[in-house]
């Protein structure tokens, strides 16, 4: 295990996945921003401002709440929520838009672009534009913007530039392929701030690095309110940072047990879901090699679930990393699943999670009644859920989930 | 040695400039693939690029990347692919250059598809996401079949990245007129020169020049300083157009290479080595 700290190598593998499979044109700015990380990442000036702005700005650290009701009504383990949700505009996306915001007016560059899912990504980077008096836009499918109008409203009112994509699936993945084609044309003035830890060498490591606060932050407080470990964390994963985040700082521990949830959408077996890690393959896209819904020519599938920020074909590379070598398991829970899980931390905790979250929640809602009373849970709450009051009243209404 | 080199040794001997010409495989239909590559032939192309289509083609503009979904939509695979360079070898011996995206070749199995595709008379590939550093596993196969490994560089590519690319291509360079994605552009940047010079201090290998280029104008002003002159969008633009019009469609095409054709080998180059 002492070698994992190290990963990713000097290639950005994490072991077989990773790397930078990435067109000629943008490596060398890959290579600049790799220098660019290496060089701010332990100085202490850095170090001292991003903490300011995490801090004050932020608002954390963020409480790592007992939820009671929730779990009494379970009657198994205590479960405890990192509430990202309360940060400041509302998920855990802003640690790392702060940091790689930091990051880009190091290097002088004033245009950022970045993808968006669910939005919740690219409020939190039109934010940091704002805050940081840069140019912003933002690349966001056409399904997104329908089912996410909300977050469209506020990047728009934060001074962002939207720019819909209507090619392929018009999900997330299309979103990212045009802020590449994007960066491709305008590399030499632009940083891509990229919300996941995706994409090409050094993002995996430098998104991971930045959400590492969450679990930082719930390793002391954990230790703080039990005086020991937690027994299991849970995290949703898409491209898997808000998973990173808490992950990443209990990786040595070993008494910690960790699992990721996927979007089994409509069911594993019919074909629309977003379970990379569940029922894909490796493969490369978005500039790494990892994880992929993809079909037997190795083109991607287009993927569901009513949860944009989970509505992905790939997975960042270090949970296939992670998922090979065993240290972090993988499941998934469906639509349907989801939306209970939605409700019943609403109604037990006044908690409304995003949608994303709710697929932690309702794994949590299935294992924590078969664990022992002492043991304790720590679920990455890693957005609030008014962005999607409106799909889940839809969904309700439909009446296709309801229970 | 490939097809791609003997055409670029060829070439050299007469102090002409190759013209190479991309087309998206499966678009209008894979059915008509061999007719167009025959046709190109026919009229003046010296190598062909056959695009392998992807779902999610990143560096490349709107034209490919509809050409690319087409191509999909008729049920386009690399299997296929392959196939039909089979009934292209049947009738021609012009150069063919697989250029696709990594992950289909990675499904297929790197050394299956290297020994399929040399066997049915592939001599190259270029795989747009496939940097050198990540390359060694494909570049084997591809070697122990005799397959060429063709490689970007572009306008951003500093010094030490030319070396690397010198270092690990095969059969040409390929030099990406601009940064940005592929597409057919009215103003090209011409400021070129001073990197096809600095390209060429590292290797012995022909540069082409590729990305924008739509007018017997720019080909010709980019024959005076490269060995090539890569024409895509703008071929694949006449596809749009035509679609299945097997005539019309060949006929257009035919036009537009002979005056492409002819701006290349009318250049007399002096800077051959």
């Amino acid at each position: 295990m002492e070698t994992r700290l190290r990963l990713p190598d000097g290639m950005g593998h994490f072991g077989i996945y990773g790397g930078r499979y990435v067109s000629e044109t943008l490596m060398p700015a890959l290579l600049e921003l790799e220098r660019a990380y290496f060089e701010i990442k332990d100085d202490p000036k850095f170090i001292e401002e991003l903490n300011y702005y995490l801090k004050e700005y932020v608002g954390r650290p963020t409480p790592l709440y007992f939820a009671e009701r929730m779990s009494k009504e379970l009657g198994g383990a205590k479960i405890y929520l990192k509430r990202e949700d309360l940060a400041h505009t509302g998920a855990h996306k802003i640690n790392n838009t702060i940091g790689q915001a930091l990051l880009a007016s190091r290097m002088n560059k004033r245009r950022i672009i970045a993808e968006t899912g669910a939005g919740q990504h690219g409020v939190a980077t039109a934010t940091v534009a704002a805050l940081f008096n840069m140019e912003c836009e933002i690349f966001m499918g056409l399904e997104d913007t329908g089912r996410q109008a909300l977050n469209v409203i506020r990047m728009k009112l934060l001074g962002a530039k939207l720019r819909e994509v209507a090619s392929g699936t018009q999900t997330l993945k299309d979103a990212m392929n045009e802020a590449m084609r994007d960066w491709i044309t305008n590399v030499r003035t632009t940083f891509y701030l990229i919300g996941s830890v995706a994409g090409p060498h050094p993002y995996p490591m430098m998104v991971r690095d930045f959400q590492a606060v969450i679990g930082k932050e719930a390793k002391k407080q954990i230790l703080d309110n039990e005086g020991r470990l937690p027994d299991l964390l849970i995290a949703c994963v898409g491209g898997g940072s808000n998973a990173m985040g808490l992950f990443y700082p209990f990786l040595e521990d070993k008494s910690v047990q960790i699992t990721g949830v996927e979007a089994a959408g409509e069911g594993i077996t019919t074909g629309k879901h977003a379970a990379t890690i569940c029922d894909g393959k490796p493969g490369v896209l978005h500039g790494s090699k990892t994880y992929l819904l993809q079909d037997k020519d190795g083109q991607v599938r287009g993927t569901h679930s009513i949860a944009p920020g989970l509505d992905y074909p790939g997975v960042g590379p270090e949970h296939s990393y992670l998922k090979d070598s065993g240290r972090v398991s993988y499941t998934s829970v469906t639509d349907k699943e989801a939306l209970e899980g939605f409700k019943f931390l609403s109604h037990t905790e006044g908690i409304i999670p995003a949608l994303e979250s709710a697929h932690a929640v309702a794994y949590a809602t299935q294992i924590a009644p078969q664990m022992p009373q002492d043991s304790t849970i720590i679920i990455c709450l890693s957005g609030r859920g008014d962005k999607d009051i409106n799909a889940v009243a839809k969904a309700l209404e439909e009446g296709v989930y309801k229970g | 040695m490939t097809r791609i080199e003997s055409k670029f040794n060829e070439l050299r001997k007469k102090g002409k400039a190759a013209l190479v010409t991309y087309i998206t495989a499966g678009d209008p239909s894979l059915e008509l693939t061999p007719d167009i590559v025959l046709k190109l032939e026919e009229s003046g192309a010296d190598i062909i690029e056959l695009g392998v289509p992807f779902s999610d083609p990143m560096a490349d503009g709107p034209t490919i990347q509809l050409a690319s979904e087409r191509s999909l939509r008729n049920g386009t695979t690399l299997r296929g692919v392959i196939e039909s360079v089979k009934k292209i070898r049947i009738h021609s011996e012009i150069p063919i250059l697989l250029f696709g995206y990594y992950n289909p070749f990675l499904s297929y199995g790197l050394q299956k598809f290297s020994e399929d595709a040399h066997e049915a008379g592939v001599d190259g590939i270029l795989v747009v996401d496939l940097p050198p550093e990540e390359a060694e596993e494909f570049k084997t196969h591809a070697d122990r079949v005799g397959l060429n490994l063709v490689f970007l560089l572009a306008p951003t590519s500093t010094s030490e990245r030319i070396r690397l690319v010198a270092e690990h291509a095969s059969g040409f360079v390929y030099l990406v007129s601009v940064t940005g994605v592929t597409g057919a552009r009215p103003d090209m940047d011409y400021s070129l020169d001073s990197l096809v010079n600095e390209i060429k201090k590292s290797t012995k290998l022909p540069v082409g020049i590729g990305f924008g280029v739509s007018t017997a104008e720019q080909a010709s002003r980019i024959t005076k300083v490269a060995d090539a002159v890569i024409v895509g969008s703008a071929l694949v633009r006449i596809i749009e157009k035509n679609g299945n019009d097997k005539k019309e469609l060949l006929d257009e095409i035919s036009a537009f290479i002979k005056v492409l054709g002819g701006a290349c080998k009318k250049t007399e180059r002096y800077n051959q080595q």
